[in-house]
């Protein structure tokens, strides 16, 4: 496979994303390695083949963000919104991430092997997100449809106002939000963080998790629930 | 009755409360009943200074008027000169506002589209994605970022025009968007990403940043998205205007959208509509002057909407200082919104009764958020969306926007302009000390200007 | 809205160094604030001198060309003790021997267009309108020396651009505090502390948190309480940095919006919003780097 090598301290990130764009769309699936992003913001936003991008160092905010179809690996930490809004494809973070983790992600994996910070997975429409350590208050906040997977604890206020959305703790909840329950694991369940865990590479065992999902009482507008709107 | 109780009621002296009139205690009632707040539609419905207080001082001796039927007047707007390699470019300075598919049934939403596009002007997603039949319908189509990213997509971002990225709304700045379950059809509901029939409630920020400093990586990721090409406007619902226009100028913006208290809106709370945000006429001028204290004017577009209304409005609004208007009530208004009747096939059938079933009737309705719109507008119901046909939509709008156009340039002539944007704040007078101090114009006949340094 | 950077280091031989691994960590804060910066230098002692007091001719009409030596001389006269003073343009340090409410209540009186920037024995304090790499070069910070510094970049969200507005700000002495977010009740607690005879140099919402924290601090408050009364009254977005003669302190509310992230080896400790102002530090690939978590409070030691 062709490897091609960008160098930030050298190249804009912006030669870069044109790079992946314009050219890396008309080839078959390559490898491009992105040396020095030294925190670099929006590192391969945007992908739309399915380009292998490695980042060897910490990436800045939104790196893999609105991918489709591309796998971005981050050999560091991931800023702000890493994966956010991705359709399809994988985001690999090998260090943590910031806050808002896979916001809003509509398909694909975003794949953490440390800690991410606050709000991740908030809005999550679709996508899946594996965190190998634990994840920060308000994750899955809104979060509409999608799993995620959390193998360390969670922050306050977990699964906030959640929709139709699963969350898998292996560890402490520090508390959950409003409209969020723990409900026992099915077969579906177990088959589902069995693929996730698989995919992901961790070697948990699926029974150990609780599942978090929604009371759905807050779907509809409702005097007597007690609810802060 | 009998005679004693007529004696009593000629004694009766019926002296209303200001502070406890009908109004507050019906809200009083309302609020005892339900234990929810009011959610309706449309803008503030309350009395504010508006563009009806300001006249032009047309042409006459020290100035020379143009010809109203032969002589030029250029109406070309240019919106996303600072970026963007593709700048947006009109034929008239008068855009459609973002309302969301979902508020507004397919059927208006592809109308907009083909309104627009016949007068050479863009329309603008809103809240719940891109529908193929708009992006089919709009030569010019403009793509909101939301808070909730609801159908927020890669390949409608490349398909876009122009990126807005909404921060707030006129109606609600400060709030999220709502859609109640009765408007959650499947299709909604599928673009959303949510279970059919839940009333939804939009977040009031960004997944994925907070704070000017943060938008700024916001955009830029936008711009890396579209490879530099594409306009990013950042759209801010009037408060402290003077700050957010010159933050959202630091933000990186191509062009900037405000939209004044009297904005409309598909449903929020009414303590919303009416007690948060300020006048588009005290927005505007904030607006422009944060431009001017940054020599951003002219760099970055500004867009004013909220309360435009008529082709004078317009003209107000540029001279002003603003280079375009969206248009979002009007519009609807245009389309039959309010209307006594709603057309179909050739023929105009009376909807009065359907007003009266929500409890209201022509002229006063803000029903919007029930989906039960009684001329085809905004609702999801398959029978009543078919009240609005596409075609007949689109030829009203269209005659709509051409009226708002020749009565701008009308204007812009008699003040002796050959271009709509020449015009300047000088052409101005205000009728009412409200107005001239939230304009920044002097009151008719005199050179003061209220609370001018 | 900005971009903040701390950094205090653990080796006496890197004290040397200070400015000259800051100046890159503001610069990289640049597009998080573009239109004023500040730096407050810890260089612990005084010397000599009782009191340091760093001050800003810029709000006057001769700015760079201020007469600080006559300044001083005067000062001097009317004191009858020495003054030390170090200038450069439109900032100075006078060094004094007495009581620095005396000085700055003569300077005041004096020269009422001059800004007191900072007081106590360690702190020296810089900040001015203009890009960070300007101000930066403005000063020389590249040159300072110390055990730790505490620097800020800004976008000025509602108070206007003007050097007093910058960051960092300052209460009574020793005491430096940076912002990134926004408060939403500083008005408030400007009226609660004002009664108490605090006096409030600016409109800016940084102040009013920095003047609670320290009337706080000097009501007898440890640090780690005056923070938790911090989070009681002060409503809004916001991660503080703070700095004392010998630490850094770090906080961030509970919705932790604005970001920090923190680089540690046995040499130093590197604090900033974003990573990029912390790629260059060496030693950087095989340092600790994590985010701090939010409503913890941090301290580093010198």
């Amino acid at each position: 496979m062709e490897n091609l090598t960008f160098d930030l301290a050298q190249t804009r990130v912006s030669d870069l994303n044109r790079y992946l764009h314009v050219e890396a769309v008309k080839k078959p699936a390559h490898k491009v390695t992105v040396k020095n992003p030294d925190g670099a913001h929006n590192i391969a936003v945007g992908l739309d083949s399915p380009v292998e991008v490695e980042v060897i160092g910490h990436a800045g905010y939104y790196a893999g963000g609105m991918n489709k179809t591309g796998k971005v690996i981050i050999k560091g930490s991931a800023g702000t919104g890493v994966g956010e809004n991705m359709m399809s494809g994988v985001v690999h973070v090998r260090g943590f991430a910031s806050n808002g983790a896979g916001a809003s992600a509509h398909g694909g994996l975003l794949i953490i092997d440390g800690d991410a910070g606050l709000r991740c997975g908030i809005s999550l429409k679709g996508g899946d997100i594996v965190v190998g350590g634990s994840v920060g208050s308000f994750s899955a906040f809104m979060a509409q449809a999608g799993r995620m997977v959390i193998c360390g604890d969670a922050g306050d206020a977990l699964g906030d106002s959640l929709y139709e959305a699963i969350l898998y703790v292996r560890g402490d909840i520090k508390s959950l939000g409003a409209d969020a329950q723990i409900q026992p694991l099915t077969e579906t369940d177990i088959t589902s963080l069995t693929d996730l865990l698989q995919q992901a590479g961790f070697n948990h065992d699926p029974k150990s998790f609780k599942k978090v999902a929604s009371r759905r009482e807050l779907y509809h507008w409702n005097a007597d629930a007690n609810q802060e709107y | 009755m009998d005679a004693k109780t007529t004696q009593q009621a000629r004694h009766l002296t019926l002296e209303e409360s200001y502070g406890y009139d009908r109004k507050t205690l019906d809200y009083i009632r309302k609020a005892a009943a339900h234990g929810l707040y009011e959610i309706r539609g449309m803008g503030a419905k309350r009395k504010l200074p508006n563009f009806d207080d300001l006249v032009f001082l047309g042409a006459s001796m020290s100035r020379y008027a143009l010809e109203g039927y032969r002589e030029k007047c250029a109406t070309k707007t240019v919106l996303g000169t600072r970026f963007a390699k593709k700048p947006i470019e009109l034929d008239i300075p008068i855009t459609i506002a973002g309302m969301s598919f979902g508020a507004l049934s397919a059927n208006v939403k592809e109308a907009l589209g083909r309104a627009a596009s016949e007068v050479g002007t863009s329309t603008t997603t809103g809240d719940g994605g891109m529908t193929p039949e708009e992006r089919q319908s709009s030569k010019t189509l403009v793509y909101q970022c939301l808070p909730s990213r609801y159908g927020f997509n890669p390949d409608d971002v490349r398909r876009a025009d122009a990126i807005e990225v909404v921060i707030g709304q006129g109606a609600k700045p400060g709030g999220g968007g709502m859609l109640l379950g009765q408007k959650v059809s499947q299709r909604v509901a599928g673009m959303r990403t949510l279970p059919a029939g839940v009333d939804q409630r939009s977040a009031c920020r960004h997944p994925d940043w907070t704070g000017p400093d943060d938008l700024a990586i916001k955009i830029q990721e936008l711009r890396e998205m579209t490879d530099w090409e594409k306009p990013i406007y950042v759209k801010v619902g009037a408060t402290r205007t003077f700050n957010d226009v010159k933050l959202a100028v630091h933000s990186g913006a191509d062009v900037i959208v405000v939209d004044g208290m009297q904005g409309g809106t598909a449903a929020t709370q009414t303590c919303f509509i009416e007690h948060i945000g300020i006048p588009t006429l005290a927005a505007l001028r904030q607006a422009v002057d944060a431009l001017e204290d940054l020599d951003m004017k002219g760099k970055v577009q500004l867009i004013i909407s909220g309360g435009v209304r008529s082709g004078p409005d317009v003209a107000k609004a540029l001279a002003m200082g603003a280079d375009a208007v969206a248009i979002g009530q009007g519009v609807m208004i245009a389309l039959g919104c309010n209307g006594d009747t709603y057309g179909q096939k050739g023929k105009h059938l009376s909807a009065l009764d359907d007003y009266a079933a929500l409890g209201t009737a022509p002229g006063f309705c803000h029903h919007c958020h029930t989906g039960q719109c009684p001329v085809g507008i905004t609702t999801q119901d398959e029978i009543l969306e078919q009240r609005l046909e596409p075609a007949v939509g689109a030829k009203h709008l269209k005659n709509y926007l051409k009226t708002l156009n020749m009565e701008l340039t009308t204007i812009a002539r008699a003040c002796g302009k050959q271009n709509v944007h020449h015009l300047e704040k000088e052409d101005l007078v205000a009728l009412t000390l409200e107005s001239a101090a939230m304009a920044g114009v002097p009151l008719a006949g005199t050179s003061w200007i209220p609370g001018s340094r | 809205m900005c971009g903040i950077v701390g950094l205090l280091v653990k080796t006496p031989a890197m004290r040397e160094h200070l400015g000259e691994l800051m100046v890159p960590m503001l610069i990289g804060m640049t597009e998080r604030g573009p239109d004023s910066a500040g730096l407050a230098v810890f260089t612990g002692g005084a010397g000599d001198y009782e009191r340091k007091i760093s001050v800003y001719s810029g709000l006057l009409e001769d700015g760079d060309d201020f007469n600080w030596q006559g300044v001083a001389h005067e000062l001097k006269e009317h004191l009858g003790v020495s003054v030390g003073l170090e200038a450069k343009g439109n900032h100075a340090i006078f060094s004094v021997n007495v009581d620095p409410e005396i000085v700055k209540r003569w300077l005041k009186e004096q020269y009422p267009g001059l800004f007191i920037l900072s007081t106590g024995k360690s702190i020296h304090l810089y900040k001015d309108i203009g890009t960070p790499a300007e101000v930066a070069a403005r000063y020389d910070f590249g040159k300072l020396q110390g055990t730790h510094l505490v620097g800020h970049t800004r976008m000025a969200t509602e108070s206007a651009v003007t050097p007093d507005r910058a960051h960092p700000f300052t209460a009574g002495e020793d005491f430096c505090l940076v912002h990134n977010g926004s408060l939403s009740n500083p008005n408030g607690i400007r009226r609660k502390l004002e009664p108490q005879g605090i006096h409030f140099d600016t409109d800016n919402d940084t102040e009013a948190a920095c003047r609670f924290l320290e009337w706080r601090l000097r009501e007898g408050d440890d640090l780690e309480t005056a923070l938790k009364k911090g989070f009681e009254e002060l409503d809004g977005f916001y991660t503080f940095l703070m700095g004392t003669p010998d630490a850094l302190a770090l906080i961030r509310d509970p919705f932790a919006c604005k970001p920090a992230v923190v680089a540690e080896t046995d040499d130093y400790v590197a604090i900033a919003s974003e990573f990029r102002s912390l790629a260059h530090l060496p030693g950087i690939n095989h340092a600790h780097v994590f985010e701090p978590a939010p409503e913890e409070m941090y301290v580093w030691k010198i």
